[in-house]
């Protein structure tokens, strides 16, 4: 075997020294997947992850139910993020079952949108924080995160797997007065979550842990088809709200976070700046969602398709971009569900990263991937 | 695609007497206009590649091209190279029993290309299907892309352990997500049946 060591190391016995490493799968560090790492003294030169411990079958799964029962086990890969997880399934059944979603169903689906994707960053700042050694940033976050979990409570009656996207618009429409309770949290939220900036982003401990650690370049970004954070913090402008707007977005103004520096410290920071986005387009979808009217078309129960068709959409998830390609054959059943995720599709760049690090920056530069484990092997 | 076709329900009847009703005169469904960027993407392939290829549809920001495994990867070449698509979103097998084929597609898209930025490229291309698979050892194989576009390296490993298809020219063909024991059939063929059900 082979190894391409790090630049300052001349040895004469290669193998004697180098040491493998298994990082998971019952580790804090790693999630539930295995990194296997090969490393010379302090120094990564070669990494294997091994995802597949938490693979639950959901595409074989949505192959024996029909359009609507999919609805709450397709929500299960990222139960923090689900509103966002399921939107591409709920879009595509729509286009194959062809209903028409009413307007004010759209704006409450982009807020239940956003609301989650905070949600699902709040998470992930949080163990970003506590793999760092930073406990207020575990804590924070943790504790800030329930302020939006109550409202999506109020909205969907659920607080963690909403289940609230169905095909023909959102389950329940919103309860009385959620709008000026929604508009409040959300102004708290966005205040708060800019006091982080002191503690966690501006702190000299974590730039110098992160700043040019696992650098990503522009080229190599696109190359292995990163998507979301990654891909913007390597200097890609690239959102699906802006680029390819579904439901409502091309009324609202998106602004996209981008930065060209491809470490983690990009990475992570790209993150909260979306987050410090969502709440602008809250705000915006607040105030343009139509007062009343109907948010859900009723379909007849075991509604099926035309015929054989494929349809592929998809939508920017928490993580990136994260496409669901159904192929129906006109029975009540999908016949083929394919879930192109976020995590998955980032994974990929993790050896490349990790690649002449040491391994003391392992963690900030994995979990700086905005990776899922539970995502990834769906 | 499938080969598929129902039947009316009158031929499924034939004691009943009374005439049939003359079938409602359909509206003449006007000329479908195809959206023109699309179009032009598709007519730059066929151009190229005439009858090597078959368009499957052309929609809004959704260009499917169908391709037999032997021109796959020329086609992926001209993709990338010609046409400036730049990674690969996701690649799906999907499994067609009655027509002895397991179906693979590629969902090619561009970042570098700012004018390709809402649009999927949909490259689909067919392997020979296996009664009693031997992933690896049998005739279900298809040429990679890792070569062409580097992100679908993993997604072929996984299409490789949830149908058998094997990549041939693909550095890496171990398995991913599932267990290092698993000694059944690849599980998202449609004869691999969830218990129970």
């Amino acid at each position: 075997m082979t190894f391409t060591l790090p630049p300052g190391l001349a040895l004469q016995k290669v193998d004697e020294r180098i040491m493998t490493l298994n990082v998971g799968p019952q580790h804090p560090g790693s999630g539930h997947m295995r990194i296997i790492v090969q490393i010379d003294g302090d120094y990564i030169v070669a990494c294997d992850p091994d995802p597949g411990y938490v693979h639950r079958g959901e595409e074989k799964m949505a192959e024996y139910r029909n359009y609507i029962t999919n609805i709450p086990h397709l929500e299960r890969p990222v139960i923090h993020d689900s509103c966002n997880v399921l939107y591409p399934y709920v879009l595509g059944a729509e286009e194959l079952l062809g209903i028409e979603v009413p307007e004010r169903a759209k704006y409450v689906r982009v807020i239940a949108s956003e609301l989650n994707r905070c949600i699902y960053i709040m998470y992930w700042l949080a163990i970003y924080g506590i793999f760092l050694g930073h406990s207020t940033m575990f804590m924070w976050p943790a504790g800030d995160r329930e302020l939006l979990i109550d409202l999506m409570e109020k909205m969907t009656g659920a607080r963690v797997t909403h289940a609230h996207f169905v095909p023909g618009g959102v389950r329940n429409d919103l309860p009385p007065n959620f709008e000026d309770v929604c508009l409040r949290q959300v102004n708290y939220f966005e205040k708060r979550i800019k006091e982080y900036a002191a503690v966690f982003y501006d702190n000299p401990i974590l730039i110098s842990r992160t700043r040019d650690t696992g650098v990503l370049s522009r080229q190599d970004a696109i190359r292995y088809g990163t998507t979301g954070s990654v891909l913007r913090a390597s200097g890609v402008d690239y959102d699906l709200r802006v680029k390819e707007p579904y439901d409502v977005y091309d009324e609202l103004d998106v602004h996209t976070n981008v930065m060209k520096e491809g470490d983690s410290y990009a990475r992570s920071r790209i993150p909260w700046l979306d987050m410090i986005e969502s709440c602008n387009i809250i705000r915006q979808a607040l105030q343009k969602m139509p007062k009343s009217g109907s948010v859900r078309v009723k379909l007849k129960p075991n509604p099926k398709t035309k015929g054989l068709e494929s349809v592929y959409k998809r939508v920017e998830s928490g993580r990136g971009s994260l496409g669901c390609y159904i192929v129906s054959d006109g029975k009540v059943e999908p016949y083929r569900v394919k879930l192109s995720v976020p995590s998955f599709r980032n994974l990929i760049a993790l050896p490349n990263l990790l690649k002449g690090e040491k391994l003391g920056n392992m963690p900030s530069v994995y979990w700086s991937l905005n990776y899922w484990p539970v995502e990834a092997d769906r | 695609m499938s080969t598929e076709t129902e039947n009316p329900p009158a031929a499924a009847k034939p004691e009943v007497k009374t005439p049939p009703k003359p079938a409602p005169k359909k509206p003449e469904a006007p000329p479908v206009e195809l959206p023109a960027f699309e179009k032009s993407i598709s007519d730059k392939i066929i151009e190229k590649f005439g009858d090597k290829i078959e368009v499957g549809f052309v929609k809004e920001d959704r260009v499917r091209i169908n391709v037999g495994r032997e021109n796959v990867h020329e086609v992926a070449e001209f993709i990338r190279d010609g046409l400036n698509y730049d990674h690969v979103e996701s690649v799906s097998g999907v499994d067609y029993p009655q027509d002895n084929e397991i179906e693979v597609v590629y969902h090619i898209g561009s970042y570098s290309e700012s004018s390709l930025a809402r649009q999927i490229l949909v490259l689909a291309t067919r392997a020979q299907r296996e009664t009693n698979p031997i992933p690896g050892n049998d005739a279900t194989k298809l040429p990679t892309l890792r070569d062409v576009f580097y992100s679908v390296e993993f997604h072929e490993r996984e299409v490789f352990e949830m149908f058998g298809v094997y990549f041939e020219g693909h550095p890496d063909n171990r398995r991913l997500l599932l267990p290092e024991d698993w000694a059944d059939l690849p599980p998202l063929r449609k004869d691999f049946a969830i218990k129970g059900r």
